[in-house]
């Protein structure tokens, strides 16, 4: 059954390949080489090169905000415990031609500079090289593992090199040697998943706004150390990557991976766009959502507006209307296999008036059905301006194709078709990608509960709002073309 | 992160402009909050540049035995022209148009003809020289190569020959490069490869058309562009099943 589905995610995948990538946050998400985004007093946090960086409430609508002293570029953050380590480099980058470069760590217990608990304690430089050696210690990034904490660190001058630190001071454990571990790589980040080690990078040409060729690849290794192979075998220290995500649409050139892991099947990343072209090309903070598939990271995508079929991976069922179904004639003469007697002509299809003139005048029940490529089975999904979003993906509005026939949560966990959108919160949905390449469909509102609700197939011809469960297809659904 | 040269569009070196700003920025960081607690930094804290490091540990000096590709069929033995000052303060601009025209330019004579010798010299504006060398690695870094020689590592173009023993007429074999920047390649006079734009070197990133390698000696040569950032290439031959050759030798005598 896995197997099926998966299948029809493929599809779903490539149905949405040629989506365009819009950096798509609002607000003011400028910035370059953002640090993993990171939760502290309910709210979230990267930084960038330089001081400060971008806050959010909602990973949606980002303004600038948050400190970050000692300056230098492309810090990293990660919270262990109750202390959030920050990793920065002061020097290199081939600045006035030198590559001689440390990476400082400081921690904190907060994040918001307006917390009691805020407050940077130099840990010191954990990571250097020397302007000679095949090294430019910049551009770090944490992981922690298994109990253990590593750090990444390099540019394309020479080696990306991993060591080890303390998860408890943050400092180098003693004894630690730098290990190489790819070249020809910048802006890398490490992930742990299902026993691999990932280490991701960027390739390509940085910081020439629309020409910037900047894109992220990754390749893999059972230990932290390496080696590190792309899904071609190629050792990551023979110039070997995997793509993960490059450009698209009018947003130019993805780099400086940070992954977001939202719980429940659910991962995002963050990333910069070299140039964003609906932002006057400038540098952009990304989100978009993190798909899996066979092993490997793949940049996925938010869902394309559009008409679809709202299809269940529960059972197969189609999204509807629950309304009377109207028969299409069919021409019986001479029965309805073998050639027709007369000439070959295409047939119309059962228009929205056909179908919509036995509906009811007020709100619908949604039900599950069979897809029969009838009109109260296909959806127009909108993203809705203004209405804000979560995480990279905006709110949309979800109608019957070709009128403002809008689905709706109610107060007791239903979903029904009402007769105009609003504008309302009832009315608005997350669709936010899962690692599997389905979706969850979310309404923005709060439904008399504390979880988050989705929408969940508890039947195979039922939907309600109900809690998601990951290890279930109840709440996955697809998109898939009239 | 890397920044680009101001009006250069060059992403691998950092521009006096950012210099500024990042100067400015590091100056209103000051402002920051930042508690020294005393810890000691684990590692030393001020780098250091140490002397030029010489050839070693990426090269090392030619053994009178022929050389067999490595395990992966890349070829070690080289013999490397001292640097073509060639300035490009940026590499955006490695069209194929110009970087077939600087590639195939003549510097020197026999540019184009015959292995030259390890010690010979040749004049290229300046007089350069040629030194027979096997990398200890399985890419041959051309930075580090002119770095230990005190000579200027960013915009150049370096020379690069190799002499092919093969022990029979190997057909349908295909020239795998990948080089930073760009290059282009030639076995026994004839172009097999060009790797245009800004380059980064993954191996087998450009591959040859089929071609043959006569029994007996085969001159396999290379130019590779670079404006800033570090140069380096590698090389090797597969069959047609993607498999590296590996019963050949490498002899520059």
């Amino acid at each position: 059954m896995r197997h099926l589905a998966l299948a029809v995610t493929c599809a779903s995948l490539a149905l949405f390949s040629s989506a365009p990538a819009h950096a798509q946050l609002a607000g003011e998400p400028y910035i370059h080489d953002p640090s993993t985004v990171t939760l502290s007093d309910g709210k979230y946090y990267t930084f960038g090169t330089g001081r400060g960086g971008l806050v959010s409430e909602d990973g949606w609508t980002w303004h600038a905000g948050g400190e970050r002293p000692g300056g230098g570029v492309a810090p990293d953050v990660i919270k262990i415990g109750d202390h959030y380590y920050v990793a920065y480099a002061v020097g290199g980058g081939g600045m006035n031609g030198g590559h001689a470069s440390n990476v400082k760590v400081m921690w904190t217990k907060s994040l918001d500079p307006k917390s009691p608990d805020f407050g940077y304690h130099d840990v010191g430089v954990v990571a250097s090289s020397n302007g000679v050696e095949d090294c430019d210690a910049i551009d770090p990034a944490f992981l922690y593992a298994e109990g253990r904490l590593w750090l990444s660190y390099g540019t394309y001058f020479g080696y990306i090199r991993l060591v080890e630190l303390d998860p408890k001071t943050g400092q180098r454990l003693a004894g630690n040697q730098p290990v190489d571990i790819a070249i020809d790589m910048e802006a890398t980040a490490l992930l742990y998943r299902d026993g691999y080690y990932y280490l991701l990078g960027t390739h390509g040409t940085c910081c020439d706004g629309p020409n910037s060729s900047y894109n992220i690849r990754v390749g893999r290794s059972r230990s932290p150390a390496g080696p590190y192979l792309d899904n071609m075998g190629v050792p990551l220290l023979k110039g070997g990557g995997k793509l993960v995500v490059a450009g698209r649409g009018r947003a130019f050139g993805p780099g400086h991976f940070g992954l977001i892991d939202l719980g429940d099947g659910m991962e995002k990343y963050s990333m910069h766009f070299e140039a964003d072209m609906d932002r006057s090309a400038r540098s952009v903070l990304a989100i978009q959502p993190l798909v899996w598939k066979d092993g490997w990271p793949l940049g996925g995508d938010n869902v394309t507006p559009g008409t679809y079929e709202i299809q269940s991976e529960r059972a197969g069922g189609a999204l509807e209307l629950a309304v009377d179904f109207v028969r299409m004639p069919i021409d019986r003469r001479g029965g309805f296999f073998g050639p027709p007697a007369g000439p070959v002509s295409p047939v119309a299809m059962q228009t929205l008036a056909q179908d919509s003139a036995v509906w009811p005048a007020g709100p619908i029940d949604v039900d599950l059905g069979d897809y029969m490529i009838r009109p109260h089975q296909q959806w127009t999904i909108t993203p809705v301006a203004n209405a804000g979003g979560y995480f990279g993906a905006p709110y949309y509005k979800i109608v019957i194709a070709g009128t403002d026939r809008a689905l709706a949560a109610t107060a007791d966990r239903k979903v029904v078709a009402v007769p105009a959108f609003t504008g309302a919160d009832e009315q608005l949905w997350r669709i936010d990608q899962l690692t599997d390449g389905t979706y969850r469909i979310t309404p923005k509102t709060k439904v008399a509960t504390k979880t988050p609700l989705a929408l969940v197939a508890i039947g195979a011809s039922t939907p309600v709002l109900a809690t998601f469960d990951p290890r279930s297809d109840a709440g996955r659904w697809v998109f898939k073309t009239p | 992160m890397k920044l680009l040269p101001s009006g250069s569009g060059y992403h691998r070196e950092r521009s006096a402009a950012l210099a500024n700003l990042l100067k400015q920025l590091r100056a209103g960081a000051a402002a920051a909050t930042l508690i020294i607690v005393g810890l000691a930094p684990a590692i030393a804290a001020d780098p250091v540049a140490p002397e030029a490091p010489g050839l070693a540990p990426y090269f090392v000096p030619v053994s009178s035995a022929p050389k067999a590709p490595d395990a992966d069929g890349f070829l070690q033995r080289w013999l490397l022209l001292e640097p073509i000052v060639k300035p490009n303060r940026s590499n955006t601009g490695f069209t194929g148009t110009y970087v077939r025209q600087a590639l195939t330019t003549e510097y020197f004579k026999g540019q184009f003809k015959g292995a030259p010798r390890d010690g010979q010299t040749v004049a290229a504006g300046a007089p350069l020289r040629w030194h027979a060398l096997d990398s200890t690695l399985f890419d041959v870094k051309l930075f580090n190569f002119a770095q230990g020689l005190n000579k200027p590592v960013y915009g150049v173009i370096f020379w690069a020959v190799t002499v092919i023993d093969s022990p029979r007429e190997i057909s349908n074999v295909r020239l795998a490069v990948g080089s930073n920047s760009a290059s282009m390649w030639w076995v026994n006079g004839k172009e097999a490869a060009g790797l245009f734009g800004d380059r980064r070197m993954v191996m087998d990133d450009v591959v040859s058309q089929p071609l043959t390698l006569h029994k007996g000696k085969n001159i396999l040569r290379g130019a590779v562009i670079n404006g800033p950032g570090l140069s380096d290439f590698c090389v090797r031959f597969i069959d047609e099943d993607g498999h590296p050759i590996r019963d050949i030798a490498l002899d520059l005598r």
